[in-house]
This record gives C-alpha cells, structure tokens and sequence, in this order.
C-alpha cells in the first residue's frame, strides 16, 4: 500500500511538472514568438479596409454569389454559410439524394446567373471546414463569362485579372487555385479603374 | 482540384516517402540515444537529475514490467482526472474570452478518455464549446503525456525483446520526461513556429467580428492558441482538432505546403520506430523487416483511396459536372494531399482530418476503415502501432513455427504460452470490442436516428464509429452523431479498453520475454529478416483484419459502392 501511495505521490509530482511546461510554458512561449516574428498570420491574416474596420480574413472564405462576384465554394456550416465559429461539413454520402438535391439547386443557381459549359465540381460541392477561400482555376474561369457581362467589363481583362492571381504556388502538384475573396476584391478594383 | 493529376501525385508520393524514410532512419537514431539516456550529461542532464530528484526516482533505477505498468497507469489516472476537471469546471476558469461553460457530464468524461488514450475522438465541436484553457491546459497537455505514454511503452518493449537474463524493462517515469523534453516539445514547438509563419493562428484575442466584404455579410472569425496545439496534435499522432472542420479547417492547415507538413509530422515517429528497434537489436535487418511490412500494407491503401476517388462521383455526371467528388474536400490540397492525409491518419492512430471521409466514394471510406481495423499497424500510432505489431509478429512466428514442427523463436528467444496469451490478447481486444459495440448498438432504438446518411452508409458510419474509438484513431464519419449518452459511454469504455489492456498486455509480454536466455540460431531457426517471413507477417495481419472484419465491409462500404456504381 505504501509502495502505491508513493508511486502515486511521485506521478502527480512529475504530472505537476509537465503539465505546467506542457500546458503554459511550451503554448504561452509559442504565443509571444509567433506574434513578435509573425503578427500578421499569428492574429488570423486579418484584412483591414481603409477605414479600419476588418472585413475578413485571407484565409477564411466569405459568402458571394455569381454573376456580380465570382462565386465560391458551397459551405454547410450551422445555422449560415461561411459561419467561422462553427466549421464543417455537410457529411453527407456521394450516393444521398440529399446531396444530390443540392447539387442540383446550385447547378440551377449557377445556369440562372449565366454560368455556361461543363461545371467543375468543387463549384457545386460543399467543402470540409465549410470556409474553403479558394476555388479551381477552372471553377473561376467558368464564371469569367458571365461576370465580365454583369460588370459590363472586357471578357479578356477579367479572364487576366483570374490568371493573374492564380500563379505561384507555394509548393509544385496542386492544380492552380484562385482565393475568391482577394479575386473579387481586385475585380471592385478593376470596375473602379473601368 | 476538380481535376486530379495522378502521375504529379504519383511523383509527389514516392518523393514523400523517400524523404520520410530517410528522415526517419535518422531520426531514429536520435530516439533511440535519448531512451539510452546519452544525451544525459552536461547541464540537461543535471537539471533532469535534480528533476528525477524531486519526483523521488533516478534515472539509474529500473523497474520490472509490473512497475512500469504501475507507473503508467497512475500518470495516465492523474492526467484524465485533471482534465475531466478542467472540462467541468472551464466556465469558472479564465482565458475564456467566448464565456463557454461547463461540459456536460457525458461528454465531458468522453473527451477525458479520448485525450486520455490518444484516439480524440470528438463529439463536441472545439470552437464552439472550449476554452482557450482548455485547449492548452487540457488538451495540449494530453497530446504530449499520451503520446509519451505510447512511445515509452513501445521502447519498454523492445528493451523487453532485445534484453536477456532480466526482469527489468526501463523506469517510466524517466522515459516519460526524456521523451516530452528531448523528443516531442523541442519538435513541436519548430513545427508550431513553422506553421504560424505560413498562416496558421496563435493567439488569445477574443473571436473577431469582421464586417464581412461587399456582399458578404458579417462574420465570426473563432481564434485561439492553434499552432502550439497543432504541431503536437500531428507529431503525436493525436488529431483532435481545435476546430471541429480539424485539419480541413484554414487556420489549422492553410495551404498544400502545411499540409505536408503535418502529414510528414504524423509519420515520422511511427516510421521512426522500426529503425531504432533494429538498433536496439544490433540488427537493423530486424527493423527494416518491420518497416517493410509497414510499407507493404501501407502504399496499396494509399493507391486504392486515391483510385476509389479518381472517377468522381458517378449521380452528378448528369448535371454536366466534372472533376472528382469535392463535396467535403478542399480545393488547396488536391487529391494528392487529401489521400496522403486521409491514408496517413488513419494508417497511424492520429485521425486528424482534412476532408470529411463521410462523404468520401465507398471505397475511398473503406481503405481509412480498413487501416484501423487492422490495428494501425502501418505506420502505426507513436509507439501503439510499434508494439501492436511486435503482437503480431509474436502470432506469426507462432503459427509458423507449429507449421514447420519448431519451437517458435523471435529474436533467439523461445516463444511460449505467456507470450502468446498476451500477444493475442493485444491483437485482439480492439477487433472484439468493435464487432461487440456495433452488435449492441444495432438493437437499440436511437442507433438508426444518429446516422446522417441511409442505407448501408449509414452502417459503415456505425461500423466506423466504434473502429475508430476502440483503436484509439480519433477520425469519423463525423455525420454519425456520437454524442447520445450511450455511446459516449460506450465510446470511453472502448478507448480505455482499447488502450490499456494491449499496452499492459504487451508490457507483461516484455517482462516475460526479457528474462529468457537467447539461443543460438540454428538449421530449424526461421529467419525473422527473410522475405518469407515478411510477406507471411503480412498475411497474418491481413487474414486477422481482413477476415474478421470482411462482412462488415460487404455489408456497409462494398454495398453502398455496388448501389453507387450501378446508378442506385
């Protein structure tokens, strides 16, 4: 009995030890390092207007629908789409005639806003956290079209307005992707210059 | 992403896999002087002297195996009372900006186990319902003690297997701190370093409300201390994600880089092992055997998640849609780097996601189901998935030797009745408390309510649901809805027993095993280092997965493909 009342007195010693290492010491140093050397992603990649006020974050998606901004990825999270305090997914099964029911609303959805030709499917297909910013090359080159005609903007400067901001990977065997809302932003910009 | 590129991904799985691997082996190195206490001296060494000190223990003294047993399940007691407190008790405590409470009960003893034995499975979703706190008090703590626990274990047992003529195997405690202090803080906090700088968040600021861009309406942006979670979650192979989305969640994993990242992170223990037993051995022969094994199971799972998904989903052709199934996947990791993530989670016991298997095509949810059920042998998870398959082998060497007519040997020592009882019992538990669970869960009225989807599929979430939970993996079909109160119950009692009857079980195998006197190889003696004995390893694990499992495979994800394929 003694020898177990020792062993237990030594393990919540030594659980004492690295619990506060572990628990406060390694979080808290990460924290103060990160946010002197890396502010900017540290806090979120926040981005601030000209009046600064934070309208988003480069990394988390937001809600837009085609054809005045390009649209991006369908989002099931609760209660609203692109909600960033409750991610996920739909979960739901490829062979669910749920799924299917809602793939066929945003294809109808798209078809409505002018969206022309075969549909790539990260456009009509929900993503995992539900805050997916970026879309395929090609999901944004599918909508050039009818965006460059609701703006009442040249196809071809719209479509290099795309391209431009689908170059440079960070790392080699991802197809090109484009974030919607820093696309979307660039185009206000574009319009405004028009 | 909607079009994949398979020869790309193809080249972009060899390259991983050798950089992994030689990593790996030096890495391995490296474990294995820190357990023999060689980087011990200098001024480390006297702080960790004066540390052993004030615990009462010394690095000199070892213990047997029902010592080290002892040990570790009283750290591993006091770690899940601690944080079953911190669960209950959250809303009193600071560094709570969003003012969460109190778990409730049930979940909250739930999440304490599933930290507790490294499998966080979760049935609460992290932004929603924990605190800052919480998360790094509580859950970062357990993603280092329990994968500590693992790894000690494991070296436990190869000293067991390698060692002659004794009872002792190691003292736990020592390995505990060596392995938190010289293995897994130092790399975490590199990693979480790493990761902040490509953009993943560290903070404590209060969830920002953003005013949301053109269109867009307003927006909650949930915070919080993620890198510092997020390094030790993948290097530990635990995979409790601070978000619920997990890994699939921007700020958690922002781009394909952090992605291989974090993959290259959840494998290199697990392919780090192998090497540092065969050093242990004096054969890296022995190891390389293992680590091929591991490989062989390992790539040809791989291959058939990426194939099962390469056709898209065959329903959404008639939309004029293209591109493989994306619904639950996200576009900056392709295909590529959603396989390789999807297969080296659940190939080790870490179970981290970055894209939602529910809704992976069957057969693509199938091969995650299949690595855990045969016992994330390959790669395994830190250390559990090591000694897992030293149980395995164990079995083989057995079998082989009743068919040759010699007496079992492994490693120049005898095989006898002790050893295998406890090897079997290893190997078995988790496979027994699945086939157990889902029977149960079958007659009950809620069961068919908590599935998300019909059909077969909804039988394949079940299945999956008590697989992940009694190996200790932590993944989901997270559409099944866990969190009734039968099933966090059942769901604990699977963890824990899923975790700890092995981990003792192999333990006992160690100590009975490092007693015995090595004897000389001789013409009967079946090589353990041949390939023979490689593939026949391999087949036993097959054969005792495969087989077990097989007619919840037909009845769940190779049903719910047929209806797929054939236009349901």
């Amino acid at each position: 009995m003694t020898e177990i009342r020792q062993a237990a007195k030594s393990g919540l010693l030594l659980f004492l030890v690295l619990f506060i290492i572990t628990g406060f010491a390694y979080p808290l140093a990460v924290t103060l390092i990160a946010g002197a050397a890396f502010p900017y992603q540290a806090h979120g990649s926040l981005i601030v207007d000209g009046q600064d006020r934070v309208i988003g974050s480069d990394l988390i998606g937001q809600s837009f629908s085609a054809p005045f901004y390009f649209q991006g990825r369908p989002s099931e999270t609760p209660i609203t789409a692109y909600n960033a305090s409750s991610s996920g997914g739909s979960n739901l099964a490829p062979g669910n005639p749920l799924l299917l029911e809602h793939i066929a609303d945003r294809v109808r959805a798209l078809r409505n806003a002018g969206v022309q030709g075969p549909l790539p499917s990260d456009l009509v297909m929900a993503s995992g956290s539900g805050l997916d910013p970026a879309i395929s090359l090609d999901a944004a080159l599918v909508q050039v079209p009818a965006v460059a005609e609701a703006r009442g903007l040249p196809e071809d400067e719209v479509r290099a307005l795309v391209l431009a901001r689908a170059e440079s990977l960070p790392v080699p065997f991802v197809e090109p992707y484009v974030n919607v809302l820093s696309l979307n932003r660039e185009l206000d910009r574009l319009d405004r210059r028009g | 992403m909607a079009q994949p590129a398979p020869l790309l991904d193809g080249l972009l799985f060899i390259a991983f896999f050798t950089a992994v691997t030689i990593t790996g082996m030096l890495f391995g190195r490296y474990i294995g002087h820190v357990f023999s206490g060689d980087y011990s001296h200098g001024i480390p060494g006297a702080l960790e002297a004066r540390l052993f000190r004030f615990i009462g223990t010394s690095a000199g003294e070892e213990e047997d195996w029902m010592g080290y047993a002892r040990e570790m399940l009283i750290f591993n007691g006091i770690g899940f009372i601690a944080l079953l407190a911190l669960l209950l008790l959250q809303g009193y405590l600071p560094l709570n900006p969003e003012g969460f409470g109190a778990f409730d009960p049930g979940t909250a003893l739930h999440t304490a186990a599933s930290f507790v034995t490294n499998t966080n499975y979760q049935i609460y979703a992290g932004e929603a319902s924990a605190s800052y706190l919480t998360q790094m008090a509580g859950f970062t703590v357990q993603n280092f003690l329990s994968a500590a626990t693992g790894i000690c274990i494991a070296i436990a047992v190869m000293r067991g297997v390698t060692r002659r003529s004794t009872d002792r195997i190691g003292n736990f405690r020592v390995d505990v701190t060596r392995c938190i202090l010289y293995i897994l803080l130092p790399v975490a906090f590199l990693a979480a370093l790493l990761l902040v700088s490509q953009g993943v968040i560290q903070n404590v600021d209060p969830y920002v409300h953003a005013a949301g861009y053109g269109p867009a309406g307003p927006q909650t942006i949930a915070m919080g201390p993620v890198a510092s979670q997020e390094a030790v979650k993948e290097f530990g192979t635990n995979g409790g994600g601070f978000f619920n989305a997990n890994s699939a969640h921007p700020y958690e994993n922002p781009t394909p880089f952090t992605n291989l990242v974090e993959i290259f992170l959840i494998l290199l223990i697990p392919v780090s092992l192998p090497f540092v037993f065969g050093r242990m051995a004096g054969s890296m022969r022995q190891g390389w055997a293992i680590y091929t094994v591991m490989l062989a199971i390992y790539l040809p799972a791989l291959g058939a998640l990426y194939v099962a998904e390469l056709d898209g989903n065959p329903l959404t052709g008639q939309f004029d849609v293209t591109g493989i199934s994306m619904e639950g996947k996200e576009v900056r990791f392709g295909l590529g780097g959603t396989a390789l993530f999807a297969a080296s989670t659940t190939a080790t016991s870490c179970g981290a996601v970055n894209a939602m298997f529910d809704s992976f095509m069957p057969i693509a949810g199938m091969v995650p189901m299949l690595l855990i059920l045969l016992g994330e042998v390959a790669f395994g998870g830190v250390g559990s998935g090591f000694y897992t398959i030293i149980g395995f082998i164990v079995v083989a060497v057995f079998i082989a030797g009743l068919m040759i007519g010699r007496t079992p040997e492994y490693l120049g020592k005898k095989i006898e009745a002790q050893e295998i009882r406890m090897a079997v019992l290893t190997v078995l538990v988790p496979g027994v408390l699945v086939l157990i669970l889902t029977g149960v869960a079958l007659f009950l009225p809620g069961t068919a309510g908590a599935m998300h989807n019909p059909g077969p599929h909804g039988f394949s979430e079940l299945v999956y649901t008590f697989a992940s939970q009694s190996n200790n993996n932590g993944s989901a079909f997270a559409g099944f809805d866990a969190s009734g109160i039968f099933y966090a119950l059942a769901g604990a009692a699977a963890m824990t027993i899923g975790r700890f009857v092995p981990a003792v079980a192999m333990l006992a195998l160690a100590g009975s095993i490092a007693q015995k006197k090595t004897v000389p190889p001789g013409p009967g003696t079946l090589p353990t280092t041949s390939a023979t004995f490689t593939i026949w390893t391999i087949l036993v694990i097959l054969i005792v997965g495969a087989l077990t499992f097989f007619p919840l495979f037909a009845m769940g994800p190779i049903v719910d493909h047929l209806l797929l394929s054939g236009g349901g």
